[in-house]
């Protein structure tokens, strides 16, 4: 028989969350939060565990943008790209953290700290420009502001 | 009853009929894209709007049910307008270099194009900004994303039809497309090759990878004998693509065509669809007779047949605790590549290095099944290669042969015989109905108490059926089977048989045998017969399947006479050495998810 490697995680989420087709999202956005993207073997085992195909997980995975299936950086930066941030400097502010991460959109920085991504409208559009790092806001974003924001991520280790 | 107008004409049709169906009734057609008779409603294609006077947007004829009073125009300027549009949208994604498509002439998206004639005023041509891939890694299906229209049909026909979910609908906006687990290939995923998919595909994206060229090539040299046999479903589904209407028996036809195409020997898979019955009943009554005499507890029961490459994969991949269960006698097609280069190569005194063995298949699993390591027995590529019913069709055009016009002929011999039991195994119900009309003889040494040999209860449309058989006033040998009743399943279609066996995990549900068959209909609504094929279609191969065992002189496996000569001459008994060799086989455990 198949040798089956036990993913404690997975089991855990499913017991918290259910085996029905609903509990797929949340056991997804719990993986998430874990390990930031979903590994391929992730997503085996959780169609193991709610007995549905892997294809399946997968479809749902890559329709949002938030279910990363993409190896992505201990912290993800996600730039707003909507109008209102576009119209107020989005693109300073990118350049500026490219300069400083030395990684271009879309890229994760070599030791995993980084993932620099853009996102569609986070609704702080009064306070334009905006980032999201992980699941905090930053906002009205400068140059200076965002190299100061940076640095105080980069110190952590 | 609702009533409604469509183009000022009124019509009633029953609550909850769509405006799709109603129109029909008054002969308009509206067309479709991503609608399919066997498929739930999607809705996502918009090529089937219809304009409703006084409302606001247009509606999507295929899954807006008609209300009362309701004014629908199916061909108004703005639905006309809206229809065009939908069309050159979809075009400017799509590779539209028709001349060079498998799918030129065959083609839902070709044909309305055409009908709109959208030619002159395209859209931007947006093909080449993308990365669409092709894979052809799988040896059944060719995967060509530069075709797809992201219609869904195949999506939901591997999870309604099949409850496979192989393929899924991938990434969002722009970027979607139709994937299998992490853009695999459908060689590496639990995909079971049954081609349901191609037989829905509108365009070109999902077609049979196609061995034409290789058969022309063995055709055409003199050294080479090439021996073709015809499964049991091909002679109910060919003459579609030929000119004539669903539920046409062209056997002899076929026939002759195929002697016309320069095949050397056309003979028949029903001869080794007889022979199958005689190894697989044996089996079953050899499995019966260890549990109920012999007490061997490690007996598999029940146990299921093995025709079907579709469901052999399946449940390699999805019940795997099951392969025991399942019998270990090759399909028909393979026990015939088995035979073809030893028995056959040996009485027609032939080199077997110098035979080519091809096959017509209702199916495309069976390119997979060829393609297994393990069909190797003769000591070559036991079937070289399999030909879909379609792409029979397409020699036969390609070799000018005028189809309609043929006298009927007769296969060749040896291997060319066969039996009423042997055609039923197109559809689904027959390999059961077969097996019982002769395991029962044997036991009894009576007929089956069916009036004229029809076993009804096997038959049908249902996706799961049971039936039982009462075993009394046995012979000798099979006194332990007196007052046994034997219970049989049949399931087709594999959401179906995934329903029966998960009923027979539970211990819901006791049963001695149990056929599967993996297309719905059995194989007469394989994977590899003709487009269009939906339920009406199916009903109509069905009935000429029972009608062609109806014209036949010997209705029973055993009466064979060329199965029969080949125990004597060559094979010795069923489940003998020899046949074990020859006819039988394992199977591979494979990852469920």
């Amino acid at each position: 028989m198949e040798t089956i490697i036990e993913n404690e995680l997975v089991r855990e989420l499913a017991n918290k969350h259910g085996r029905t087709r609903e509990s797929l999202i949340p056991i997804l956005q719990d993986l998430v939060v874990q390990y930031r993207f979903l590994s391929k073997k992730d997503m085996v085992d959780v169609a193991r565990e709610l007995d549905i195909s892997a294809a399946d997980v997968f479809g749902t995975a890559t329709f949002y943008t938030f279910l990363d299936t993409e190896v992505r950086g201990k912290y993800i930066i996600r730039i707003c790209k909507t109008i209102s941030c576009a119209m107020k400097g989005k693109n300073e502010i990118l350049s500026t953290i490219e300069d400083i991460l030395k990684i271009k959109l879309g890229e994760t920085s070599s030791d995993r700290k980084f993932s620099l991504l853009e996102a569609n409208c986070i609704g702080w559009c009064h306070k334009a420009p905006a980032m999201l790092i992980n699941d905090t806001p930053y906002t009205e974003l400068t140059p200076e502001k965002v190299t100061e924001i940076l640095r105080e991520y980069i110190k952590i280790q | 009853m609702v009533s409604l107008s469509i183009n000022g004409m009124l019509v009633k049709v029953p609550q909850g009929t769509t405006i799709l169906d109603a129109a029909k009734k008054l002969n308009f057609r509206i067309p479709t894209l991503c609608q399919h008779d066997d498929l739930c409603v999607a809705g996502n294609c918009r090529v089937c709007v219809v304009e409703q006077l006084g409302g606001r947007s247009l509606l999507a004829a295929c899954a807006t049910p008609v209300s009362s009073g309701m004014q629908i125009l199916t061909n108004s300027l703005k639905v006309r307008a809206a229809r065009k549009h939908v069309i050159e949208l979809l075009l400017s994604e799509h590779n539209a270099d028709c001349t060079k498509c498998y799918k030129n002439g065959n083609c839902e998206l070709q044909d309305l194009s055409n009908e709109f004639s959208v030619g002159d005023h395209l859209l931007l041509d947006l093909t080449e900004t993308k990365e669409y891939t092709i894979d052809r890694f799988s040896p059944s299906i060719i995967k060509d994303d530069s075709k797809c229209i992201r219609c869904q049909r195949c999506v939901r026909t591997c999870e309604q039809l099949q409850g496979v979910n192989a393929l899924t609908v991938a990434y969002k906006g722009e970027h979607q497309k139709i994937s299998t687990f992490e853009e695999l290939s459908m060689a590496e995923v639990i995909c079971t090759n049954c081609g349901q998919c191609i037989n829905r595909c509108p365009t070109g994206a999902l077609v049979e990878r196609t061995y034409l060229d290789e058969v022309w090539d063995a055709i055409l040299d003199p050294e080479k004998h090439v021996v073709v046999q015809t499964a049991p479903a091909v002679r109910v589904g060919l003459g579609e693509e030929l000119g004539f209407e669903p539920g046409e028996r062209v056997t002899g036809k076929m026939v002759a065509a195929l002697k016309r195409l320069g095949f050397d020997s056309v003979l028949d898979t029903d001869f080794s669809a007889d022979l199958t019955i005689m190894e697989e009943g044996t089996e079953l009554l050899t499995r019966l007779k260890r549990a109920l005499v012999d007490k061997d507890p490690s007996v598999a029961l029940p146990m299921t047949t093995s025709c079907s490459p579709g469901w052999i994969k399946f449940i390699e991949h999805t019940f795997p605790e099951y392969l025991p269960n399942v019998s270990t006698c090759k399909s028909p097609q393979q026990m015939f590549g088995a035979l073809a280069k030893t028995y056959f190569a040996q009485v027609r005194k032939l080199d077997p290095k110098n035979i080519v063995s091809v096959s017509i298949m209702p199916c495309t699993a069976k390119k997979y099944e060829a393609n297994r390591p393990e069909m190797r027995s003769s000591g070559y590529k036991d079937v070289d290669y399999v030909l879909t019913t379609r792409e029979l069709a397409k020699m036969i055009k390609q070799a000018g042969v005028e189809f309609r016009k043929l006298k009927e002929d007769k296969y060749d011999s040896i291997m060319g015989k066969s039996t009423g039991a042997g055609v039923i195994f197109g559809a689904t119900g027959g390999v059961m109905e077969a097996a019982l009309r002769t395991a029962y003889e044997i036991i009894t040494g009576r007929e089956v108490p069916f009036e004229g040999l029809n076993i009804t209860p096997v038959r049908g449309m249902e996706g799961v059926r049971l039936a039982s058989i009462k075993i009394e006033e046995c012979k000798e040998e099979w006194s332990f089977l007196n007052g046994v009743e034997l219970k049989c399943a049949v399931a087709h279609g594999l959401v179906n048989a995934r329903e029966l066996m998960n009923r027979v995990k539970s211990g819901d549900l006791i049963v001695h045998f149990i056929e599967v068959m993996a297309c719905p209909g059995g194989c007469l609504g394989g994977g590899g017969q003709p487009i269009p094929t939906n339920e009406k279609i199916r009903k109509k191969r069905t009935e000429a399947i029972y009608a062609e065992d109806m014209s036949m002189e010997l209705r029973k496996s055993h009466e064979n006479p060329e199965v029969i000569g080949i125990y004597k001459e060559f094979l010795g008994e069923p489940l003998s050495h020899k046949s074990h060799e020859l006819l039988h086989t394992h199977y591979t455990e494979r990852v469920r998810y």
